[in-house]
C-alpha cells in the first residue's frame, strides 16, 4: 500500500477565506450602524426624553407618546396575529386535506409575505376603516366612531402584514411533532383535538414564539402601512380612556383614537420638520429608542421560549 | 387452549392498490402472548395496527373483511374508535414518550378520560411504574423529564403509560429492537408477568425472542399468513416448508 502525502487543498482555502471575508463585512455593517446610532443617540435619552411629548415644533421635548402608541399598537398586533395565525396554521397542517385549492392557499401565504407594506397600508385605509369600520357605525349607530382611522385598525392592519411570518414559523413548528408522539397519543385513545392540545401545541410553543418575536420585530418597525390608519404628526394626548364598570373606572388604551408612532415620528422628523438639522439629535435619540423597545419586546418573547424549551428538555 | 379473545375473519388491506394484508383469518387467545414473525416488508406489523385500527390515521387504507374482540367487529362503522384504543394498548418500536415529566406521562392516558382526582392519578401512577417493574428507579424522579431515561427504562415507561389506561389487550410493536441484550431481558420478563391479566400480541424481528416469550406463534410472508400454531411447534416442527427455512435461519 502506497500512503499518499497531504496535497494542500487552495480551494478550499480559498473559500474558507471568501466566507469569512463576507462574515466580517457584514459585522462590520451592522456594528458600524448600531454604534453610530448609539453615540448620536445615547446624548439626548434622559427620563424627560422618553417621557414628555414633542415641543418647539419637535426640535426639544421627548417622544413619550410616540412610545406609548407604538407598544400599543405593536401588543394589539400581537393578540389580532397571534391566535388567528396559530388557528390557522393548525387547520392547515392538522386538518385540512392536501388538495389543489389548500396548495393555492399555502402559495398565497407565503407570497404574502413579500407584499409591498404600503399595498397593506391601501388595503387597511379599504377593508378596515372604509368598510369595517363605516358598517359598524351604521349598524350600532355610533356616528363616526370606528370608520375613521385609529389605533384598533393600524393594529389589525399590522397584524394582516405579519400574519404570514406567524403562519409559516407556526406551520414548521407543527410539522417538527414527531409523527411518533402523535402515535402515542392516539394509541392512547385520544382523539385528534386532544393530542394536537396535549401532545402537539405545547411542544410547538417555542416555534410559535420565534414566529410571534419576529412579528414583533417587523410590525413595531413598518411605516408605511400606519400612515393612512391613525398615526399622528402630533398628538401630546396618549390614546387612553377611562373604562368604567359601576363607578369603578380603570384607564385603559382606547383604540378608536389616534396614535403617534415612533418609525412614523422619526420619518415626520427627518422629512417633514422645517428644520430637519435641528432635530437630528432627536432622531437619532429615538432611533436608538426604537431599536432598543423592539428588543426589549423581543427579549419578553424570547424568555417565553425559553421556558418553554426547558420545559420540554430541549436544553 | 383459553378462550379466544381476538378472532379476524377473511382481512384484506390495501395501501391504494398494493394490497399489503391478504386473506388472513385467525384466532386470539385470551391472557397469552402470541407472536408474530416473519421477513421485513411482511405485513406483521401492517396487521398488529389493524387490531386498534391504527391504520385509519394513514391517508388511501383500504380494509376488508372482519376483526371481533370480545364478539364485537371493531370495523363496524357505529364502533367509537377512541374508545377501542382505550381497550387495545400499544408499544412502539422506539420509545415515544412524551418531553413532559414521567409523572405526566404516565397520567396522560387517564387525563384524557377524564380522571380528575390528583390521589387517584397518584394510585395509578404507582400501580402502572410496580407492574411495568420500573418504580424503584423511578419513584424518587417522577417530576423529571422522562427523557432523561435511559432507552430501556423509557420503553418500560411506555409500558406502563400504555397500562395506566386499563386495557385488556397490549399490541407490541418491536418493543425490544432498539435495546440492549439486558434491556431487552428486562422486557421479556416483564411480558412473561403481563400475561397473567392482560392478552399480548407482539411483532418481533428476533426468533429467539419470539421462542422465549410467545405461547403461540404466527409466521407471516408476503402479507399472507402461513403458519399460525403453538410457538413450541413452530420452532421445532412446523407444517409448512416455508416456515421451517424462515426459523431455521435459511431465508429472511
Amino acid at each position: 500500500m502506497e500512503l499518499k502525502k497531504r496535497k494542500k487543498d487552495f480551494s478550499g482555502f480559498i473559500s474558507l477565506g471568501i466566507v469569512r471575508l463576507m462574515f466580517f463585512f457584514l459585522a462590520f455593517i451592522l456594528i458600524l450602524l448600531l454604534g453610530k446610532i448609539f453615540i448620536e443617540g445615547i446624548g439626548v435619552i434622559s427620563l424627560e426624553f422618553l417621557i414628555d411629548e414633542p415641543r418647539n415644533n419637535m426640535t426639544e421635548g421627548g417622544i413619550g407618546p410616540a412610545i406609548f402608541g407604538t407598544v400599543a399598537v405593536t401588543l394589539f398586533m400581537v393578540l389580532f396575529a397571534v391566535p388567528l395565525g396559530v388557528f390557522s396554521a393548525i387547520y392547515l397542517n392538522e386538518y385540512a386535506k392536501d388538495t389543489f385549492f389548500t396548495r393555492i392557499i399555502r402559495t398565497s401565504i407565503n407570497n404574502l409575505a413579500g407584499v409591498p407594506s404600503i399595498v397593506f397600508g391601501l388595503f387597511g385605509l379599504g377593508f378596515f376603516i372604509l368598510f369595517v369600520g363605516k358598517n359598524l357605525d351604521e349598524v350600532f349607530e355610533t356616528g363616526l366612531l370606528f370608520g375613521q382611522p385609529a389605533l384598533l385598525w393600524a393594529s389589525a392592519t399590522l397584524a394582516v402584514l405579519v400574519l404570514p411570518i406567524v403562519i409559516v414559523s407556526t406551520l414548521e413548528a407543527l410539522n417538527s411533532v414527531p409523527k411518533s408522539h402523535r402515535d402515542a397519543s392516539y394509541g392512547l385513545g385520544a382523539t385528534k383535538w386532544q393530542t394536537i392540545k396535549n401532545v402537539v401545541v405545547p411542544q410547538a410553543r417555542p416555534g410559535i414564539l420565534t414566529g410571534t418575536i419576529l412579528a414583533i420585530s417587523r410590525g413595531a418597525g413598518e411605516t408605511a402601512p400606519i400612515l393612512f390608519l391613525g398615526a399622528a404628526f402630533f398628538l401630546p394626548n396618549l390614546p387612553i380612556a377611562d373604562l368604567c364598570i359601576g363607578d369603578y373606572c380603570i384607564p385603559m388604551i382606547n383604540p378608536t383614537e389616534q396614535f403617534m408612532y415612533l418609525a412614523y415620528h422619526i420619518f415626520i422628523m427627518a422629512t417633514q420638520s422645517s428644520n430637519p438639522t435641528e432635530t437630528l439629535p432627536l432622531q437619532y435619540g429615538s432611533t436608538l429608542v426604537l431599536i432598543v423597545l423592539t428588543f426589549l419586546l423581543n427579549i419578553t418573547a424570547i424568555i417565553f421560549r425559553y421556558r418553554f424549551r426547558k420545559s420540554l428538555g430541549r436544553l | 387452549m383459553k378462550e379466544t379473545k381476538i378472532s379476524v375473519k377473511d382481512l384484506n388491506l390495501y395501501y391504494g392498490e398494493k394490497q399489503a394484508l391478504r386473506n388472513i383469518t385467525l384466532d386470539i387467545p385470551e391472557k397469552r402472548v402470541t407472536a408474530f414473525i416473519g421477513p421485513s416488508g411482511c405485513g406483521k406489523s401492517t396487521f398488529l395496527r389493524v387490531l386498534n385500527r391504527m391504520n385509519d390515521l394513514i391517508d388511501h387504507v383500504k380494509i376488508e373483511g372482519e376483526v371481533f374482540i370480545d364478539g364485537v367487529n371493531i370495523y363496524d362503522k357505529s364502533l367509537d374508535v377512541v374508545n377501542l384504543r382505550k381497550n387495545v394498548g400499544m408499544v412502539f418500536q422506539k420509545s415515544n414518550l412524551f418531553p413532559k415529566t414521567i409523572y405526566e406521562n404516565i397520567v396522560y392516558g387517564p387525563k384524557i378520560n377524564g380522571i380528575r382526582d390528583k390521589k387517584l392519578l397518584d394510585e395509578i401512577v404507582e400501580k402502572t411504574l410496580n407492574q411495568a417493574a420500573i418504580w424503584n428507579e423511578a419513584k424518587d424522579r417522577l417530576n423529571e423529564n422522562a427523557l432523561s431515561l435511559s432507552g430501556g427504562q423509557q420503553q418500560r415507561l411506555c409500558i406502563a403509560r400504555a397500562l395506566a389506561v386499563e386495557p385488556e389487550i397490549i399490541l407490541m410493536d418491536e418493543p425490544a429492537s432498539a435495546l440492549d441484550p439486558l434491556s431487552t431481558a428486562k422486557i421479556e420478563e416483564l411480558i412473561h408477568d403481563l400475561k397473567k391479566q392482560y392478552t399480548i400480541v407482539i411483532v418481533t424481528h428476533n426468533m429467539q425472542q419470539a421462542a422465549r416469550v410467545s405461547d403461540q406463534t404466527a409466521f407471516f410472508y408476503l402479507g399472507e399468513l402461513i403458519e399460525f400454531d403453538r410457538t413450541t411447534k413452530i420452532f421445532t416442527n412446523p407444517s409448512m416448508k416455508q416456515t421451517e427455512d424462515y426459523v431455521t435461519g435459511r431465508f429472511g
